[in-house]
């Protein structure tokens, strides 16, 4: 049985203190009225020199002036819900990563895999509190607390035909509906696949583990369609003009890279804590593959939506890399070389994949990159140029870092950290590369 | 060298105890100098002392230099010999046009590594067009392992431990 250690334990309760504060400080500092806004973004151009003095200065006419200060205001005020959900969505996403690449496992009834079934379980133990999170956060979207999807502003869609065309499928009840199928179908999977996984180390036969491979199957279908429409919805939507047929794909690779990722992590820091005795650097290797392998596929997506987009050259597609490219080059250019060059690279080497402090150090430039990944679909849209990587933004990426530590290490304390009666558990013991 | 080298060759039918033999072999501090198999055997290079191979490192440099090869080529096709407007794109900066030519660069990086590759493997191995087979037996491109030993004066000691080891069949032969 593994315990967590206080010192883990304290670590993750100060991150999510430090955080919660971080939070508190941006929700504070947002602007909330018009001067104030045009005041942070004067003083913002001072620090700065005159890199946006350009920009400000070509609002001539009044009217126009006024809607842009209305239009900065807005942005400002959503940079502090735009930094939580960002967080939040991140760290939901890799438990939901996680959980899909063990479902994997289950369904293939792969032999290496089942050593490392209980760190899998433990990392979706997260789903809950992520998943509610994150629905209230949508909640409160859909109650107006912020404007992080315009497209649910009511007279915003009465202007506009296209969203008044989508409102059959985009409108805040079935959005909200849609939100409670996916996270509760992903959520019953998970605990129910969970509890069939403790009920095997003491059943005397396998008929759980041929349950288990059934339901995880068919939950494999069942991911497939909602991960793909939650990538809309969660994400694509706050662009809601713009869309894209290879989103869900897209977000998905994310979602398992960054998954496999945390696997590897907390596999390799139960190692080195002595825990999963049989956990052998051939373990280590698979999981390493999986990162180099997924974010090649990353990129292969990533370069898909890219190429398609920028080589037909369509107003209303292209504008979506034009904002990024614009006012978003850094963290846009740079996650690519995160996600895809250095992984590359690093991974390549097979001996280096069975390097376990390598592997760790890999795993930190992937999820960093991931995150920005993220970052760049959601913020441009909802603050534009008003982007920063301040306190806000790191506040909330160390609170969710907090509480997602302290949840999965709680529940890996809940069972033991080895399955006992699985009938691969000999295989997976004896796993060589 | 031996002016004649005599060889011992050993027989065996199952793949794991071909393994098993030569671990035992090994053990016996003999060097193993060949081994012929119908198929790959995996793990057969590591217990026979194998140094590690070299070729995912060619392979590296190859794609390397397909890459540059495939970046030269689009540069002078599309943008110097004869730039063409397509989809409203004017070809005359190389970086403008750059995403239209990453497939191109990723199959030229493929074919230059996986050929080269194959390339370099058959060369190292030996390989190459009307070249006289090498392996003692016909039936090593069925169902037959045959390991092959050099001879030092330890003939019958060397018999004894390999029918110990489960071979089916052995014969000694002047190479």
């Amino acid at each position: 049985m593994y315990t967590f250690s206080n010192r883990l334990k304290i670590a993750s309760i100060i991150l999510m203190v430090v955080g919660a504060l971080g939070i508190g400080f941006g929700f504070i500092s947002a602007p909330t009225t018009v001067e104030e806004a045009k005041a942070m973004v004067a003083s913002h151009d001072n620090d700065h020199g005159d890199a946006h003095a350009v920009e400000t200065s070509h609002a001539v006419e009044d009217g126009h002036d006024a809607a842009h200060d209305e239009h900065v205001l807005h942005q400002l005020q959503n940079k502090p819900w735009a930094a939580l959900y960002v967080a939040a969505f991140f760290f939901f996403m890799i438990a939901l990563g996680v959980l899909a690449f063990y479902a994997v496992q289950r369904a293939s009834q792969a032999g290496w895999a089942p050593l490392l079934f209980r760190v899998m379980e433990g990392i979706t133990a997260y789903l809950v509190p992520g998943g509610i999170i994150v629905f209230v956060i949508l909640v409160l979207s859909v109650m107006h607390m912020n404007h992080l999807f315009v497209w649910m502003d009511a007279d915003v869609v009465a202007h506009d035909k296209l969203l008044q065309g989508k409102s059959g499928f985009l409108n805040p009840t079935f959005f909200l509906v849609r939100a409670a199928i996916f996270l509760g179908g992903w959520i019953l999977y998970r605990e129910y696949s969970r509890k069939l996984s403790l009920k095997q180390d003491q059943a005397d036969d396998n008929s759980n583990f041929k349950m288990n491979f059934r339901i995880s199957a068919a939950f494999l279908v069942f991911y497939l369609i909602s991960e793909s429409m939650m990538s809309w919805d969660w994400i694509m939507s706050v662009d809601p003009h713009w869309f894209s047929t290879l989103f869900g794909w897209y977000v998905f690779s994310s979602m398992i890279v960054s998954g496999i990722t945390v696997i590897a992590m907390v596999a390799v820091y139960l190692k080195s804590k002595d825990y999963l005795p049989d956990v052998n650097d051939s373990h280590i290797h698979d999981l390493a593959k999986y990162m180099f392998g997924f974010s090649i596929f990353w990129a292969y997506l990533w370069f898909s939506q890219f190429m398609l987009i920028w080589y037909a050259n369509i107003p209303e597609e292209v504008t979506y890399f034009v904002t990024r490219l614009e006012d978003y080059k850094l963290p846009f250019l740079g996650m690519f070389a995160m996600n895809f060059v250095l992984p590359l690279l690093l991974l390549m080497n097979s001996d280096y994949k069975r390097i376990n402090w390598f592997v760790i150090m890999t795993g930190i430039i992937i999820l960093a990159g991931h995150y920005l990944d993220i970052f760049v679909m959601i913020m441009p849209s909802t603050v534009g140029d008003q982007w920063s990587i301040g306190i806000p933004e790191i506040g909330a990426i160390l609170f969710f870092a907090g509480l997602f530590i302290f949840w999965v290490f709680r529940a890996l304390t809940k069972a033991s950290l080895q399955p006992k009666r699985n009938p691969f558990i000999e295989e997976s013991k004896h796993f060589h590369y | 060298m031996d002016m004649a080298s005599k060889v011992i060759h050993a027989y065996y039918n199952d793949d794991d105890v071909l393994m098993h033999a030569v671990k035992k072999v090994k053990d016996a501090k003999h060097h193993i100098e060949e081994v012929y198999c119908p198929f790959p055997v995996h793990g057969l290079d590591k217990a026979m002392g194998l140094g590690s191979t070299r070729i995912a490192i060619t392979s590296f440099i190859y794609g390397c230099i397909g890459l540059i090869v495939s970046i030269v080529m689009m540069d002078y096709i599309m943008i110097q010999d004869w730039p063409q407007d397509i989809g409203g794109k004017p070809s005359f900066s190389y970086l403008e046009n750059m995403p239209a030519f990453v497939p191109i660069m990723f199959e030229m990086t493929v074919f230059f590594a996986a050929h080269l590759m194959v390339i370099t493997f058959y060369l190292r191995s030996r390989l190459w067009p009307f070249k006289e087979a090498e392996n003692p037996d016909v039936r090593t491109t069925d169902d037959h392992f045959v390991m092959e030993l050099a001879v030092h004066d330890n003939e019958n000691e060397l018999k004894n431990l390999l029918m110990d080891t489960g071979a089916v069949e052995i014969s000694v032969s002047e190479k």
